[in-house]
Parts: C-alpha cells; sequence; structure tokens
C-alpha cells in the first residue's frame, strides 16, 4: 500500500519534469563556472577551482570526524562520554592552521585583482550605457554608436511559439570587437544602475548614472558571447541581454565601415519635411522597441504602473509639452529622456506616431527639424 | 520581599481571553507572541515563494507579469528577514533568557509589549501594499536608488513600515541588554552565562548599533524622493552608491543578527545530546565577539561590482576573508563537543546536526564569494541565492526549529511527537538541498538571480529546484501540525525533559510558572 503510494508518487514527480521538458527546453545540466575566453575568465576560472578544493579538503576533514563521531560515539553503542572540554593547544592550532590556509589564498587572489582592474593601455574603449530596458554602445575611436535591445519575439515569451536555440540571449544589434585586443569597457546608465555581465568575459561591472566604472577583455577566440544584466533594473530586467562578436581585425573593419554607412542613412534626411505616412510608418518601428514595452503596443499601458498614451491629456494636447516629455524623461519614473537615445528622425516619427494612432487623431505631426530646433 | 507580593497580587488580574494577549507583560505570553507572528509570516512569505519557483519552474512567462514577480522577490526577502526570522528569535530570547539567567522576567516587560505590538501593524502595512496603486515594492528588498523611487503608492508605506520594524527591534534589544546585564541570579557570572545568552546580548548591541543606520537610509530615499533631496541622486550632486554603503553597513552586520542567536541554540543543543559539556566554551564567546566586531568592516563585499577602488577591494576582500577563522572555530568546537560523546539523535540534535552541515557549506560559498576577483563571476548570481539561503534556511531556520522542538516540552509541558518530528527533520533536510544545491549550478553557469523568466540552457536545475522547493514548502505545514499537537497534550515531559540537559531553565516545573524564577537560585 505505501509502496505502491509511494511508486505513484515518484512516477508523477517524473511526469512533471518530462511536461517541463516537453516545452521545448533544451536543458542542460552545467555543473561547474564556465572558463570563459579571455585571460580574466581564465585566472578567474582557476582561482575558483583553487578554492573549491581547498573547501571541498576542509569538508572532508570536518565532516569526516563528524560522521566517524556520528557513527561511533552514540549511546546505542555503549559510548560513555569523555569528560574534556577544552584544549589551548588544539584550539590555537585551529586558528592558526586556518589563518595561514587564508593567507595562502589571498597572494594568488591579489594578483588576479591587480590584474583585472588594470584598464591601462586599452587599444579601443566603447562606452556602454544601460538604459531601462536595452544597452546603448558608443565606440569613443570610429563614433559607431547603436542601441542593443532583446529580439526575442513576444510569442516565444509567453510560450505561444517554441523558444529558439538563444532564447532571450539575443540582440537586435551585437557588440562587435577585434580578437586579441585589450578593449576598455567605459560603463555608465542612464536611468537605474544596471550590471553588465558577459560570464565568458570573466567580468561584471555596474552601469551607475552619473558615474563611470571601467572594465577590460581581451577575446582570445573568435565567437559569439552572451550575457546578461546582473542588477536588478524594473520590469524587463530578465529581457536585457548582451552579446558579443568577436571578429578578426580585417572582419571588425569591415564592419566599422558598414555601420558607419548604415547610421548616415539612418539619419539621411533629417532636413528635408516628411510626410504624416513616412513619419507614422517610421513611427510604428521605433515605438515598437523603445516604447511598447512599458505602454504596451495598443497604447494602453499598465494601469497603476505605465500610464496609457491612448487618448492620455500628453498625447493628445500641446505638441510641445509630449516633445518635452518624450525627449527629456520624467524623473523618479521609469520614462526615460529619449534625446540621448534617439535621433531627430526617430524622434519626430515616434511622438507623431503617438498623437495620431490607436484613435488619438490629432492630426498634427512633427518635423525632424522641430527636434533639432527642441533640443 | 514586600515587592514581590504585590507583584505577585497584581498579576493574578490580568485579562482573560483575547484581552490577555494585547495587554500582557509577562515574557512567555510575548514569547509566544513573537513565534506565532513569526510562524505566520513565515508561510505569508513562504507563498511568495511558492509563486517564485512556480514561475520559475519552465522557462517563458507563466503565472506572473515581470513586475509582479519584481514584487515577490522583494516582499519575500522583505518578510522572511524582518517577520518570520528575526521575530523568531527574539521569541526565543523572550522566552528563554530569564529562565536561562534566574529572573522572574524580562526588566522592562511594557516596553516589551509595546515592541512585539508594533510588529503586526508594521507588517499589515507592508503586506497591504500589495493592493496598491503601482503594486508592492519591486525594488529588491535592499531598496537600492534610483530604482526604488520609481516604486508607485507603496513608497512611503514601505519606508515606515520599515521604521516600525526598525523602532519594534531597537526597543527588543534595549530590553534584553538590560535583563542580562542587570537580573542574573547571584553567582551567574558572564563567562558563565548559557551562550545562548552570550550570543543574543552580542546580537542586542548589533541591533542598536545599525538599525539607526538603517532607519537613516531610508528616510534619505524618502526626503529624496518628496522633498527635492539629492543624497542619492546624481543628477543633484549625491551618490547612489552612497545609499549602498549605508545600506550595508547596515546590512552585513543584520546578516549576522539572524545568524548569532542561531549559534547560541546550537552550542545548547549538541551538548545536552552528546551528553558532554560544550568545547571550548570561552572561545566560542570570543568567537562570537570576534564575527560581530568583523560583521562592522567588511560591507563593501556585496558590492565589489560597484567600481570600488582597489585598495577598497583589497581591504574589504581581505577582512572578509577574516570571518572564516571565528566561525571555523566554532564549527570545529560543535565536532568537538560531538567527539568522544554518548550521543542520541532526537529532533532537536538532527536539526542541529543538519544545521552545523548545512551551514557550513553555505561558508564554503562565502569564502568563495570573498575572493574579489572571482566574486566578479558570482555577483548577483544564483550561486548568491545558494549562498544565503544555506545560511538563512538550512541555517537559521534550521537552528529555530531544533530550538522549538527542544524547548517546547518545557514551555508545554507535553512531549512533541518524535516520530513526527524525525519525519519533519528528515523531509526538510532532504528537500531544501533539492531546493537550494542546484542554485549553485545556475549560478555559475551564468544565470543572474531576480529574473522572471531564462534561457533554456538553465531549465533542468529549474525544475528540479522548484520541485524540492513546492515540497519543502508542504513539509513546514507538518512542522505546525506538530506543534499544534504538542500545545493540545501528549504525554507529559519531566522538569529535566532530557537526560544531558544542563541549565538553569531544566531546574523550573514543566510547564515553567508564570513568574519564572520568583526567588533568584543560587549559581555556583
Ligand atoms: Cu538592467
Amino acid at each position: 500500500m505505501l509502496e505502491s503510494k509511494a511508486k505513484r508518487a515518484l512516477t508523477t514527480v517524473a511526469g512533471l519534469a518530462l511536461l517541463g521538458n516537453a516545452g521545448g527546453a533544451a536543458a542542460d545540466y552545467a555543473l561547474n563556472l564556465r572558463r570563459g575566453v579571455t585571460s580574466i575568465s581564465h585566472e578567474a576560472y582557476d582561482l575558483h577551482m583553487l578554492i573549491l578544493w581547498i573547501c571541498v579538503a576542509i569538508g572532508v576533514v570536518v565532516f569526516g570526524a563528524m560522521f566517524i563521531s556520528i557513527f561511533s560515539h552514540r549511546k546505542s553503542k555503549g559510548a560513555q562520554p569523555a569528560q574534556f572540554h577544552e584544549s589551548t593547544t588544539v584550539e590555537v592550532i585551529w586558528t592558526i592552521v586556518p589563518f595561514l590556509i587564508l593567507i595562502g589564498m589571498a597572494i594568488p587572489a591579489t594578483k588576479a585583482l591587480v590584474a583585472m582592474e588594470d584598464t591601462s593601455n586599452s587599444d579601443l574603449s566603447i562606452k556602454v550605457t544601460g538604459y531601462q530596458w536595452k544597452w546603448g554602445y558608443e565606440y569613443l575611436d570610429s563614433g559607431v554608436s547603436f542601441i542593443s535591445s532583446l529580439a526575442t519575439p513576444k510569442e516565444q515569451i509567453f510560450n505561444e511559439q517554441d523558444k529558439g536555440l538563444n532564447y532571450l540571449l539575443e540582440v537586435d544589434n551585437p557588440v562587435v570587437v577585434p580578437i586579441n585586443k585589450k578593449v576598455r569597457l567605459m560603463i555608465t546608465a542612464n536611468d537605474v544602475i544596471h550590471a553588465w555581465w558577459v560570464p565568458d568575459l570573466g567580468m561584471k561591472k555596474d552601469a551607475i548614472p552619473g558615474f563611470v566604472n571601467e572594465m577590460w577583455f581581451n577575446i582570445e577566440k573568435e565567437g559569439t558571447y552572451r550575457g546578461q544584466c546582473a542588477e536588478l533594473c524594473g520590469k524587463d530586467h530578465g529581457f536585457m541581454p548582451i552579446v558579443v562578436v568577436a571578429k578578426n581585425e580585417a572582419d571588425y573593419q569591415k564592419w566599422i565601415a558598414d555601420k558607419k554607412s548604415e547610421m548616415g542613412a539612418a539619419s539621411a534626411g533629417a532636413d528635408r519635411e516628411w510626410a504624416m505616412a513616412e513619419l507614422m510608418e517610421r513611427g510604428k518601428k521605433v515605438y515598437t522597441s523603445n516604447c511598447a514595452a512599458c505602454h504596451q503596443a495598443g497604447g494602453a499601458g499598465i494601469p497603476g504602473t505605465f500610464p496609457a498614451l491612448k487618448g492620455s491629456a500628453i498625447a493628445t494636447g500641446p505638441k510641445d509639452a509630449h516633445m518635452k516629455l518624450v525627449m527629456h524623461g520624467k524623473s523618479g519614473t521609469a520614462m526615460a529622456a529619449f534625446a540621448s537615445q534617439l535621433n531627430d528622425i526617430d524622434l519626430a516619427a515616434v511622438i507623431t506616431y503617438e498623437r495620431n494612432a490607436w484613435g488619438n487623431d490629432i492630426g498634427d505631426l512633427v518635423q525632424p527639424s522641430e527636434i533639432k530646433a527642441a533640443r | 520581599m514586600s515587592t514581590a507580593a504585590t507583584h505577585d497580587a497584581h498579576h493574578e488580574e490580568h485579562a482573560k481571553g483575547l484581552l490577555r494577549w494585547v495587554f500582557t507583560t509577562n515574557h512567555k505570553d510575548i514569547g509566544t507572541l513573537y513565534l506565532v507572528f513569526a510562524l505566520t509570516m513565515f508561510f505569508v512569505g513562504g507563498a511568495m515563494a511558492m509563486v517564485i519557483r512556480a514561475e520559475l519552474f519552465q522557462p517563458g512567462l507563466q503565472f506572473v507579469d515581470p513586475q509582479f514577480f519584481n514584487s515577490m522577490t522583494t516582499m519575500h526577502a522583505l518578510i522572511m528577514v524582518f517577520g518570520a526570522v528575526m521575530p523568531a528569535f527574539v521569541g526565543l530570547a523572550n522566552w528563554l533568557i530569564p529562565m536561562m539567567i534566574g529572573a522572574p522576567d524580562m526588566a522592562l516587560p511594557r516596553m516589551n509589549n509595546w515592541s512585539f505590538w508594533i510588529l503586526p501593524f508594521a507588517a499589515l502595512m507592508l503586506v497591504g501594499t500589495l493592493f496598491m496603486d503601482g503594486g508592492a515594492p519591486a525594488g529588491g528588498w535592499t531598496m537600492y536608488p534610483p530604482l526604488v523611487l520609481q516604486t508607485g503608492d507603496a513608497f512611503p508605506f514601505l519606508i515606515f513600515s520599515v521604521h516600525l520594524l526598525g523602532i519594534s527591534s531597537i526597543m527588543g534589544a534595549i530590553n534584553i541588554i538590560v535583563t542580562i546585564m542587570n537580573m542574573r541570579a547571584p553567582g551567574m557570572t558572564m563567562m558563565k552565562m548559557p551562550l545562548f545568552v552570550w550570543t543574543w546580548l552580542i546580537t542586542a548591541y548589533l541591533l542598536i548599533a545599525v538599525m539607526p543606520v538603517f532607519a537613516g537610509a531610508v528616510t534619505m530615499l524618502l526626503t529624496d524622493r518628496f522633498f527635492d533631496t539629492s543624497f542619492f541622486n546624481a543628477a543633484g550632486g549625491g551618490d547612489p552608491v552612497m545609499f549602498q554603503h549605508i545600506f550595508w553597513f547596515f546590512g552585513h552586520p543584520e546578516v549576522y543578527i539572524m545568524i548569532l542567536p542561531a549559534f547560541g541554540v546550537i552550542s545548547a543543543i549538541i551538548p545536552t545530546f552528546a551528553r558532554k559539556r560544550l568545547f571550548g566554551y570561552s572561545s566560542m564567546v570570543y568567537a562570537t565577539a570576534s564575527i560581530a566586531f568583523l560583521s562592522f568592516i567588511v560591507w563593501a563585499h556585496h558590492m565589489f561590482t560597484v567600481g570600488l577602488p582597489l585598495t577598497g577591494e583589497l581591504f574589504f576582500m581581505y577582512a572578509t576573508m577574516l570571518i572564516a577563522v571565528p566561525t571555523g572555530v566554532k564549527v570545529f568546537n560543535w565536532v568537538s563537543t560531538m567527539w568522544k560523546g554518548s550521543m542520541t539523535f532526537e529532533t532537536p540534535m538532527l536539526f542541529a546536526i543538519g544545521f552545523v552541515m548545512l551551514f557550513t557549506i553555505g561558508g564554503f560559498s562565502g569564502l568563495m564569494m570573498s575572493i574579489t576577483p572571482i566574486d566578479f563571476q558570482y555577483h548577483d548570481t544564483y550561486f548568491i541565492v545558494a549562498h544565503f539561503h544555506y545560511v538563512l534556511v538550512s541555517g537559521s531556520v534550521f537552528s529555530i526549529f531544533a530550538a522549538v522542538y527542544y524547548w517546547l516540552p518545557k514551555w508545554t509541558g507535553n512531549m512533541y511527537d518524535e516520530k513526527l518530528g524525525k519525519l519533519h527533520f528528515w523531509l526538510s533536510a532532504i528537500f531544501v538541498n533539492v531546493l537550494f544545491f542546484p542554485q549553485h549550478f545556475l549560478g555559475l553557469a551564468g544565470m543572474p538571480r531576480r529574473i522572471p523568466d531564462y534561457s533554456t540552457q538553465f531549465a533542468g536545475f529549474n525544475e528540479i529546484s522548484s520541485l524540492g522547493g513546492f515540497a519543502f514548502g508542504l513539509t513546514q505545514l507538518l512542522f505546525v501540525y506538530i506543534v499544534i499537537k504538542t500545545v493540545r497534550g501528549g504525554s507529559k515531559a519531566t522538569d529535566q525533559v532530557w537526560e544531558g540537559a544542563d541549565g538553569l531553565e531544566w531546574t523550573l516545573p514543566s510547564p515553567p510558572p508564570y513568574h519564572s524564577f520568583t526567588t533568584a537560585p543560587e549559581v555556583k
């Protein structure tokens, strides 16, 4: 009776486990820290293994003594309690020996730390800015800059589609860096604190508004390395991944050139008059990738948390106030200052879109030139 | 003894029924209130943990939206820390300290009543934020600005409830210090006090030192939000990282506030069931004091990734590593107490041994994270989540279970059901490991903490962890059943209760009289 109950419970558990896997999940059961692809990550890995084995060794001794005691010094085996209850010698020994072990750990740890924090003599600097909830990158040497946000479709997140191979770890615009170059990141944030972390690169650093932190890496192998924001930053903290693509020097230079012409194309036409239809079309795209996470695709917002734009006083009120809010944000809320994230055309387009979509139908339109004047 | 006589006559008039609990100034009644409150909050916070584990059972968003998920992690932590673990230890202190030092009651009984009755209101306010516009606080229990400033209407209520909880803790701490300093039986010198009394004395000083700091930090948040100050706002000349420094100056001692009394409990239980005196009593006292001292100079190890200067990182790494020395001394002493004892394994002893093993595992992961260059990898991942649950659940919470099983027969006069107690231990010990051990692997593989959804590579261990979590949660219902059953009846406990028990509380009848020691016992 009892046995069959236990069996049934076991099959239920196993069934539940299978059910979990059936959701398209390619679970692997990685146990250890990743060794990574930079000198820093190798150092971290080696230190990790060293300390881990020291802990295991201490554990074997301590737990070993405890188990011997538990098995042999028990009343049921007729053990009589000994009378000792202190020993200065023993106590001094087990204060000093751990101390010496700690010194043994501190020496390599100090060496590794000094190397990790040395951001001097870098070959390339990239400014990284955390936004709620995407990353901005600016290549200080070549002027290339772009925003990088989650590329996983909503349908996968809400379980309406099978999850892809890089579910939640894929972006529209990856950061591309050359291999075998010391890359220095200058990390900051625009709104709240984030943290930039790619496990294979061996380090994470907080992105703090108003401050610039530095970290560096030197990738040895071409490849794609994925990570995530590691500091709680609000609603979509789990949805702002980082993808770093490491290329050889020639491919990297080609990518820089492509990126530059792409940027030129994107800002082309900033001086001309735009028609309503063009602004609406472009505005919808900008809205989807920058605004819909909070204000929702239909402009209805999330009551109590993110205000609706559909029929809102701002989106249907005077144009100037609307432009000011979008460009400069609202402090103390998740509303960011988009003037630093979007170019004139995108800002003009998205504001026009918000004023005319979802039945707002104000009918006026914002020209890129107006945004330029308002900056 | 005319004062004692009038005092006795006075207490005979105490209110009956519900009002007895509202007006009580008795240390046992208040202890019971604290413990019942803590158990209730343990289940409220536990229910939130179940929501978290249900959402994380599979990748994708299934049950809750991300904002609510963040509220759950935030509230789970606040409730477990301030509503469950801390009040449970204060409850134990109330019940036990007067009986252990040979006193009739706590020194400041009216303040005792007040410090308890603040708690339910603070807790209601905190839980009430779940129903406010903008939802419950979702910026993490650490309340880092600027994120916490984005909290909706709940924000001022969060701050105010933290203030209330702090006031309650400080009053409780003052009471404990005054009691221990002034009401010990003749002959009980400081170095003859039971370790539970010692650890609580040191804990109480920690509380008084850091709770005001915490209150100051959250008040600065309040003025930043409502009165245009810029303490933590870089645009106004402030510094968001300064909040983290202040918070963790409170937060790290806070961690020890939740573990030092546990050390005291374990140091009482192991000698009893090993039938052998505690090994190294004085080194236990010195180790506790060293840990308390070190707790004030290690705070920045919670913030190794904020961009500290290299010298700062080195200092906090070395200081943090040092904690391993006194903590190691404690573990070695417990093992030596067992060594060559004559052990039996009743439920309190099982939980105590479970504590020593699992707390030590938490200590190992703590030591690993003290190494700054690898903490850059561990920080803010599931590795730290595993670490602090090992020390808080299989550490602090296990010690509270151990204490309840150990002293419940004394408190109620009835023995608990040993078979069920052992079952509770084994189920808890197995499932707590199924729940938290895989989280080490998740963290090492790169899963950040506080995320509602994750990449599919993390699916396997999350599933196992969730199943362990549900089972661990259900197991705790068994504890409630056992306690209620014991309170209602059962075989009668002797005064001594345990063969190897030693201490003044065991010289009192089971259950003990309303005023524990009306005449002070002589301690030799
Ligand atoms: Cu972030």
